[in-house]
Formats: C-alpha cells, sequence, structure tokens
C-alpha cells in the first residue's frame, strides 16, 4: 500500500530523517512513536506530500509520489496539528469548501452525515470560532475523511481532548478501520495506541529502531518497548 | 551527508584564487595609471570626467553580478544544490556594492557636468531601483529559517527581480522621455563620441573591475563555507555535550 | 486542468465569503484611502486650481497602499490554523491556489476603487470625463491593479514565511511594480488631465499589458517554490 524507501530529509544543517524503510499494508493501523525531533511528523508530512524528501522514493501501491499526479493526493486524508477549519465558516460551510477543493460530485448528503456521525448536529450552522478543542478535532478529523480516503494520516490527534472526546474519536477511527481504511497515526498517547493500532514503529534519530506487532499487548508492554529503547543506546 | 562534505570541501582558498589575486594586483595598477595619467583630460568637463571610469565599469559589473544572481537562482530552483544558492547570495551582495558605487559616482560626476546632485535620469533611477530591489533581495536571504527554505524564496524572488530590470529602465526612459525629451544623457553614452584611448581605458578598468567581482565572489563563497563549518562543529560539539 | 480551475474558484470564492462574513479586509481598506485622500488635503491645498494636475498620481497611491493592506491579509489569514497545508495535501495544483487567490485579491481591490476613486474626485472637486475617455480609464485602472496584485499575490506568499511579514511585503514589492506606477500614472494622466495624445495613452496601455502577462506567467510558475513548507 504504503512504502517508503530509504527516505531522508535534511532540514537546515539537521538530518532528520536518515534512510526510513517502512511498508505499511492496506487496512493496517500502524502507530509511529519516538521522542520529540526523532522525525516522526517529517515523515508523516512527507507521505502526506507537504514536504519534500531530500532522497528516497514514496510509492503508493507501488507507483512512485508524483508532484503532478492528483489521483493519489486523492487517496490520502491528512490530519495535522492544526485543524485547517475557518473560524468564519460554520462546520457545513468548511466541509462544502473543502468538498469543492476534492471536487466531490453532490457532497451535500456526506457533509450532513458526517456532521451527525461526530456529533455536531446541533451546531452545524454556527461559526466554529466558538467551539471548543475537542468539537473542532471533531470537525477537523470529518475533514480528513471527507474524500473517502483509503489511508489516513493523523499527527497527535489526541491533544487536548478530554475524555469524552477521546472515546467519540477513537470510536470513529475503528468505524474506519473496520471499513478497511489504512490508519497510520504518529503519538504520544500510549492508552490509544492500544486501542486503536496493531503494529508500533518506533523511530529514533531519523531510524527505525523498532517495528512490533502489538495486538493484543498490554499498556505497559509498549511503554517498555519505547522505554528500552531509549535506554539501550 | 556524504554529498554535502564534499561539496563543502576545500576549505582552503583555491590556487584559482591566488592566481587571479596576482593577476588582480598589477591589473589595478595598470588601470589607475591608465586612468588618471595616460589618458587625455576631457576638454569640457575637465579632471572630473575619470571618474566615468569607474561609474560605468561598476555599474556595468553590477548588472553582470544580478544576471549572475538570476542565472544561478534558476539552477538552485532545479538543482537543489547548495553552492549555487551560496553564489547568488554571494554575487547579490556583491551587486549592491557596485550599485552603491554607481550611485555615489553618479552624483559627483552630475553635480560638475550638469550642476546639479540627481536628475531623474533613466539610468540613474532605474540603478536605484536596483540597489532597492537587492536590498530586498538581501533582506530575504537574511530571514530566520532554516536554509532550504530561504534558499528557495530568495531564488524565486531573484528571478522576479531580473526579470524586471528591463521593464523597469523602458518604463522610465519612455516617462523621461515623455516629459522633457531632452538629450542631456547622451553625453555619458559609452562608445559613441570618445577618443580612442578614452574607451580602451573604459574597457580595460570594466575588465579589471570584472576580475575583482570573481576574486570578491571566491572570497565570499569561501567566508560564507567557513561559516557552515564552524556552525557544523558546534553542532557536532552541542549533540556530544548533551548525550 | 482539472485540478486548476475549479479549486482555483473554490479559494477564490471562499475568500469572498469570508469576506462577506467578516467585511474585515474591505471595512481597514476603504477607511485606510479615505484617510489618505484626507491627507492629500492638507498636503495639497484642494482649491487650488493646479492640484488637478495631481489626481492620476493620487489615484494610485490610494491604490497601492491600500492593496498592500488586503495583500497582507490575503496570506496571513490563512496561517491561523495553518490553512495553507490544507490546501496543499488536497488534490490541488500550487498554482491554483495563486490563480484563486490573485482573484479574490483582484475584487477587493477593485471595489476599494469603486468606492474610493469617485470619492477623491468629488472631494478635489475634479472635472468628470464621459465618453471614450472613461472607458480608457476603466481600461488602465484594471490593468494596473492586475499587474500590481499579479506581483503582489507572489510576493505576499513570500512574505508570510517571515515574522514580521507585514514589514517585509512593501519593501518587496514597491521596486518590482515601479514600470506598472509609472504607466498607469502617466496613462491616467493623459486620459485625465491632457485629453490629447491618446495613442501615447495606449503605448502605456500596451507596456501594462505586457507586465501584467509576464508576470502573471512567472507568479504562476513560481508560486510552488513559493508554497512548500
Amino acid at each position: 500500500m504504503i512504502e517508503t524507501i530509504g527516505i531522508t530529509k535534511t532540514i537546515g544543517e539537521k538530518m532528520i530523517l536518515r534512510g526510513v524503510n517502512l511498508r505499511i499494508n492496506q487496512g493496517e493501523s500502524v502507530a509511529i512513536l519516538g521522542t520529540n525531533g526523532a522525525g516522526k511528523s517529517t515523515w508523516l508530512k512527507i507521505v502526506a506530500g507537504l514536504l519534500k524528501q531530500s532522497n528516497g522514493d514514496v510509492l503508493l501501491d507501488g507507483v512512485p509520489r508524483k508532484k503532478d499526479d492528483y489521483s493519489q493526493q486523492q487517496r490520502l486524508g491528512y490530519l495535522g496539528h492544526q485543524s485547517f477549519l475557518y473560524e468564519a465558516f460554520s462546520p457545513v460551510e468548511n466541509l462544502q469548501f473543502f468538498a469543492k477543493l476534492y471536487q466531490l460530485k453532490s457532497p451535500d448528503k456526506r457533509i450532513h452525515q458526517l456532521i451527525d456521525d461526530v456529533g455536531l448536529s446541533f451546531f452545524k450552522h454556527e461559526p466554529i470560532r466558538s467551539f471548543s478543542r475537542g468539537m473542532i478535532q471533531r470537525l477537523a478529523i470529518a475533514r480528513a475523511i471527507l474524500h473517502e480516503p483509503d489511508v489516513l494520516l493523523l499527527d497527535e490527534p489526541h491533544t487536548g481532548l478530554d475524555q469524552q472526546a477521546v472515546s467519540l474519536f477513537n470510536r470513529l477511527l475503528l468505524d474506519l478501520k473496520a471499513e478497511g481504511v489504512t490508519i497510520i497515526m504518529v503519538t504520544h498517547d500510549f492508552p490509544q495506541i492500544n486501542a486503536i493500532c496493531d503494529r508500533a514503529v518506533i523511530l529514533r534519530k531519523g531510524k527505525i529502531a523498532e517495528d512490533e506487532c502489538i495486538r493484543g499487548r498490554p499498556v505497559s508492554w509498549i511503554h517498555s518497548l519505547y522505554e528500552g529503547e531509549a535506554l539501550s543506546s | 551527508m556524504t554529498n554535502e562534505q564534499s561539496e563543502l570541501t576545500g576549505i582552503v582558498p583555491s590556487k584559482l584564487h591566488k592566481v587571479l589575486l596576482a593577476i588582480a594586483v598589477p591589473m589595478t595598477l595598470v588601470a589607475m595609471y591608465l586612468v588618471f595619467i595616460w589618458t587625455p583630460i576631457e576638454r569640457m568637463m575637465g579632471p572630473v570626467q575619470k571618474i566615468f571610469y569607474f561609474h560605468v565599469a561598476s555599474a556595468w559589473n553590477a548588472f553582470f553580478a544580478f544576471f549572475i544572481v538570476f542565472v544561478f537562482s534558476l539552477l538552485y530552483l532545479f538543482t537543489k544544490k547548495r553552492s549555487y544558492d551560496l553564489i547568488a547570495g554571494v554575487s547579490g551582495e556583491i551587486g549592491v556594492i557596485f550599485t552603491a558605487i554607481v550611485l555615489t559616482t553618479g552624483p559627483i560626476w552630475a553635480r560638475s557636468a550638469w550642476n546639479t546632485w540627481w536628475t531623474w535620469e533613466p539610468r540613474l533611477t532605474t540603478t536605484l531601483i536596483l540597489l532597492f530591489m537587492y536590498i530586498a533581495y538581501i533582506m530575504i536571504r537574511n530571514l530566520d529559517m532554516e536554509w532550504q527554505k530561504r534558499a528557495r524564496l530568495a531564488a524565486v524572488f531573484g528571478i522576479i527581480g531580473f526579470a524586471n530590470v528591463p521593464i523597469v529602465y523602458m518604463s522610465i526612459r519612455w516617462w523621461e522621455s515623455n516629459l522633457h525629451p531632452v538629450v542631456m544623457s547622451e553625453g555619458e553614452s559609452a562608445g559613441g563620441g570618445l577618443e580612442p584611448s578614452m574607451l580602451f581605458t573604459l574597457i580595460f578598468s570594466v575588465f579589471t573591475l570584472m576580475l575583482i567581482y570573481f576574486i570578491l565572489l571566491q572570497k565570499g563563497l569561501y567566508v560564507e563555507k567557513l561559516k557552515l563549518q564552524v556552525k557544523k562543529m558546534k553542532a557536532k560539539e552541542q549533540e556530544k555535550m548533551i548525550s | 486542468m482539472k485540478h486548476l480551475f475549479a479549486p482555483a474558484m473554490a479559494i477564490a470564492r471562499k475568500d469572498l465569503y469570508a469576506e462577506w462574513k467578516t467585511k474585515q479586509t474591505i471595512t481597514t481598506m476603504l477607511i485606510f484611502s479615505g484617510l489618505v485622500i484626507v491627507t492629500f488635503s492638507f498636503a495639497f491645498d484642494p482649491s487650488n486650481q493646479a492640484v488637478s494636475a495631481l489626481v492620476p498620481g493620487m489615484i494610485w497611491v490610494i491604490t497601492i497602499f491600500s492593496g498592500i493592506l488586503g495583500l497582507n491579509r490575503s496570506f496571513t489569514q490563512e496561517k491561523q490554523n495553518d490553512h495553507l497545508h490544507g490546501l496543499m495535501v488536497a488534490p490541488v495544483d500550487p498554482s491554483a491556489i495563486y490563480l484563486g487567490k490573485c482573484l479574490a485579491n483582484l475584487i477587493f481591490v477593485l471595489l476599494v476603487q469603486i468606492i474610493s476613486v469617485p470619492l477623491l474626485f468629488l472631494l478635489f472637486d475634479f472635472q468628470v470625463i464621459s465618453g471614450v475617455g472613461l472607458i480608457y480609464f476603466v481600461m488602465i485602472v484594471f490593468l494596473g491593479t492586475f499587474g500590481f496584485i499579479a506581483v503582489g499575490t507572489l510576493l505576499a506568499a513570500l512574505a508570510t514565511h517571515s515574522k514580521s511579514s507585514e514589514m517585509l511585503l512593501p519593501i518587496l514589492l514597491f521596486p518590482l511594480v515601479t514600470p506598472v506606477v509609472i504607466a498607469a500614472v502617466q496613462a491616467t494622466r493623459i486620459v485625465l488631465v491632457d485629453q490629447e495624445g491618446v495613442s501615447a495613452a495606449l503605448s502605456w496601455m500596451q507596456l501594462m499589458a505586457a507586465y501584467d502577462v509576464i508576470f502573471f506567467v512567472v507568479g504562476f510558475l513560481l508560486f510552488e517554490h513559493v508554497l512548500e513548507v
């Protein structure tokens, strides 16, 4: 599905990624872990097409990413640190704008369905300026999956959410997972990894240090995997 | 990593640099001799006319420097090689210095030739705008961000800036001729009414300054690379201290 | 092509609609141009007949100063929630963002001109032209504004990478738009004041058209390099 071969990225004088080889199959849900500055977000941004790698290739179904191949871009959904949503607009207007960018045909039904799914039905026509972080994040995920992507790229999606929002958010992700959407998540939040992901990839200093199946493992095990790596070097 | 290191080796001044320097010193002296002693004193303007050799030579080399900025900006956008970005940057800085020379010698000449410090003559005005444009270019180069991004932004500005130069010149010339079609600028035009010895001196000083431009370019590159090396060593030391 | 015009339209419409809801940018630009006109009235005595010769220049000073305000907003507002990243991960040609932004900015500045230029004529008691002259005048204003916006949009996107983009933008922009300012002021002066050398006005308009085409194409091609994170 998604494969990165020998990705390197230098930003300024710093080498952020030093040859990341990673293969992720259709339907997998993968957590990318690592300390701050390990290169997790950079890797995700390169896969999303926001950054250009210095060297190496990103393959999508075996086809290298090209700059003007927009059908590949259409298959990716990306949720970054920020929501990308316009504060002056209501949820419906925001999603309508992104539907136009993705050139969806007759998107209205899907927009309303999605807003109901994320539990914002009562706020459909309120400008999102007054929304809480949890509400915005719910709408942001709706935006990311609006065009029904095959791959969902999430950059620390749980930061700043309360318990209730987290459980709603996780339920959404699990539904998507059940539909066969590949989920790639950069995060620090171990309980959520446990709830959602099957596989954990740990990056250290721009390289893959661990790549383990974590299905059925307790949170503490993931923790020791992460910590153990941190201590051993 | 290896790629970049190989780009930055040869941090000592190259042999070419020394050779160029060895040629430049006598050439400058000869140029001085030609300008101040060999060429006759112009009948109308007197000794002030001598400044014209420096003025025109600086102007030509300023344009040449900005042309180099343009070429290497394009090259950078296509290849993303750091050395191209450095060349463009250093060349831009030298170009600004030459432009500043043009803009100080120009009024000195104008004061005695036309009895005014400044006229809104096309070439002078274009040069003034060039100065502003490439100061803006240097400002972009001094933005606080990682070099790849800064280089990209500077390259874009270097390209559109240079593309703008002929249009600026044309529009100002046109504007000037519409306002008062006086041909007082003609006296300055190269070639034309110049005596052969003067023309020779002019061409000679243009080439001398061009040589100096290349020496400065090499020197500037050398300084930039040293800065990079120091930065890298510093980063390495810091990393050692942390871990 | 599919990823160019439709998204460009969507972006332009989004900007216009957001402006319709908040009315922030246009209001600021209008008030600012009003203040510039008032300042002119202090600087040049409006009752003096000779001042009418300065009116063409004033039109373009108003356009450029209020235009800078709009251009600054155009991309800084897209930075609040990393909106630009949202546009970039969508299947959208980077040039579409340029196209859409150009269109929105052009409409903003033209709207401001529609109000502020008649106001200027009114307050400076300027003899309003009619007939063919008016058509020429409208065309000159459009050509000049388009060139200004074409360069301005590219440079505004460039300047947003800086922390002090409001200060950087004018310094980058003014030297680059000199040709279009000269041409626009000259052509406007001919049409409004002289009314004789129409052929000269035409050649100025050709210069502006050439400038517009060159910088629109250059902006279109180079925009992706300005955009990347």
